[in-house]
């Protein structure tokens, strides 16, 4: 299982989703490993990757993939990550 | 694990910011102000967010400025702004924005420690409000330097 998180610059902002990614992930008992990319390396980064992690402001820059998308609103809401990683993974 | 140094010149309460861009200015600003970044860096905060929108907005109320590693970036910086007066970034779900964290890291390795010790803050739905009403740097520091 391979999942990517997302933002403009590919420091800051997609480091807090990996990390708390990787916070909910062992909670719920989930073998993946979770990277950082910015919007120019997702194409690299996401090609083998199930599932890509961003904000809904980065949406329309991700191209073609066959990954799930999942949108996260409030990067610190565990809760929120929880929910929507599990209905992705699910 | 842990944040840049937090001092008084990093840190501006109940400012005045008219836009988004003012606000991010002010950000980069005390970046400037502690030492931590020159003034090319507040401007490529400013790139970041003309060029993927407000993604930065990345919690209700919270605006996270940074931008990749650079020369521009003289050591790692944390900087801190409430506003009085909240203001729209144009994320569809976060605004307004009441608080603004200038994040300059110098290069990929102290930014992991950084953004991991910030999730461990602000993973506490109280930090934000908390910061937001501070009304000394050292109310400020108590919140993003408590123990966990």
């Amino acid at each position: 299982m391979k999942i990517v998180a997302i933002c403009g610059a590919g420091v800051g902002t997609s480091g807090i989703l990996k990390v708390n990614a990787e916070r909910v992930l062992k909670k719920l008992e989930i073998e993946a490993e979770v990277t950082a990319s910015d919007v120019a390396g997702l194409a690299v980064a996401s090609a083998d990757a199930q599932v890509i992690l961003t904000s809904p402001e980065l949406v329309d820059k991700i191209g073609k993939t066959f990954a799930d998308i999942v949108v996260i609103e409030n990067y610190f809401d565990l809760e929120e990550l929880t929910r929507k990683i599990e209905k992705a993974l699910g | 694990m842990s944040l840049p140094q937090l001092p008084n010149s990093a840190i501006e309460l109940g400012a005045t910011a008219g836009d988004w861009r003012s606000a991010v200015r002010l950000a980069g600003a005390a970046l400037v102000r502690s030492g931590a970044t020159e003034e090319a860096y507040t401007e490529r905060m400013i790139e970041v967010i003309d060029e993927f929108g407000a993604y930065i907005v990345i919690a209700p109320g919270l605006a996270l400025a940074h931008a990749r590693p650079g020369p521009d970036v003289t050591h790692e910086g944390l900087s801190v702004i409430t506003l009085a007066e909240p203001v729209a970034f144009g994320h569809p779900h976060n605004d307004p924005v009441s608080v603004v964290l200038g994040l300059a890291v110098a290069n990929p390795e102290t930014h992991v420690t950084s953004v991991a010790e910030l999730a461990n803050v602000f993973n506490d739905a109280s930090a934000i409000p908390a910061i937001a009403s501070a009304t000394t740097p050292e109310d400020v520091r108590s919140v993003l330097f408590a123990e966990h």
